[in-house]
């Protein structure tokens, strides 16, 4: 239970960090993507701001035996750089570049009460599972989605 | 115009944080592509993944109706790009693991040199793509 009330607390400061940012309209997202055109830096700022949390925090946390609540860190196990992570980011950069949305703002917009990240969801999920059942070997179950404890 | 920088790295700043919650007790990676594919495993064991998603939605609702200086625009309504658009996020986030938060934000954090090509592989064709439907083909 308190796991997952952390989880409520992580998900509520995320996607107050999302509002407050203004990740949540999509046009600044495409407005920081437009490089040519009346650049808007924000994303860059955004970015920065969560980078400078997590690079000095995550040093720090890593340091511990294990997390407060588990018995394990669920980290990413795999280090190599090959084909299917560069094409699958590069699929992900289109799509994103297309909508102006990735799944965490497509999330927490759909309180805006419109109704593109809602059309924008429905599509991802497909997505995910049409390359789930193509792919069945799909290696998901060793990066950032993963669950294989590392100690 | 400086003043949504700002905003913008505060609301960074809290994104990271939420970041290193998760790390510190749960020890999870918060990574929404991946919470949002584990949550519709609908396993016991990652009943904990709806709670993160649950919250997300509590952040917006918290945010726009209740500290917005001004409503959130939100009027155009793109259908077609966000079938073609959702679909390709989709499909890259599982073949390429994670999005701008499991690779930029908790990846960068961790020094991920496989995070790092991720988030300057998606970065390049997300500008590409922009430039090319934005002054090519819409222009």
């Amino acid at each position: 239970m308190r796991k997952k009330i952390v989880a409520l607390v992580a998900g509520l400061l995320f996607g107050l960090g999302l509002g407050i940012s203004q990740m949540i309209d999509r046009e600044r997202v495409l407005g920081f993507l437009d490089v040519t055109n009346n650049w808007d830096p924000t994303l860059a700022f955004v970015m920065g701001g969560a980078v400078f949390v997590t690079s000095i925090s995550f040093r720090w946390v890593l340091k511990r035996p294990h997390p407060i609540l588990d018995q394990t860190f669920y980290l990413p196990t795999r280090r190599d750089i090959d084909l299917t992570l560069l094409v699958g980011a590069g699929l992900f950069g289109i799509g994103w570049g297309i909508a102006g949305y990735c799944p965490g703002p497509a999330i927490t917009a759909t309180v805006l009460g419109v109704a593109n990240p809602f059309i924008f969801l429905t599509a991802m999920v497909v997505g995910s599972w049409v390359c789930r059942l193509t792919k069945p070997s799909s290696n998901h179950l060793s990066d950032v989605t993963v669950d294989s404890p590392i100690k | 115009m400086p003043g949504s920088w700002i905003a913008g790295f505060m609301g960074g700043v809290l994104i990271g944080l939420s970041a290193m919650l998760l790390l510190v007790f749960n020890g999870r990676i918060a990574g929404i592509s991946g919470m949002v594919n584990g949550a519709l495993t609908f396993a016991k064991c990652e009943q904990w993944r709806w709670w993160f998603l649950g919250g997300l939605l509590g952040g917006g609702v918290l945010y726009e109706y209740a500290l917005a200086p001004q409503p959130t625009p939100s009027a155009t309504f793109a259908p077609w790009s966000m079938v073609l658009g959702g679909f390709l996020v989709g499909v890259g986030t599982r073949m390429g693991n994670g999005c701008t938060s499991g690779h930029g934000v908790c990846g960068l954090g961790r020094l991920s040199g496989r995070s790092l090509a991720a988030v300057i592989t998606f970065m390049v064709t997300a500008v590409l793509t922009v430039f090319v439907t934005r002054h090519i083909l819409f222009a």
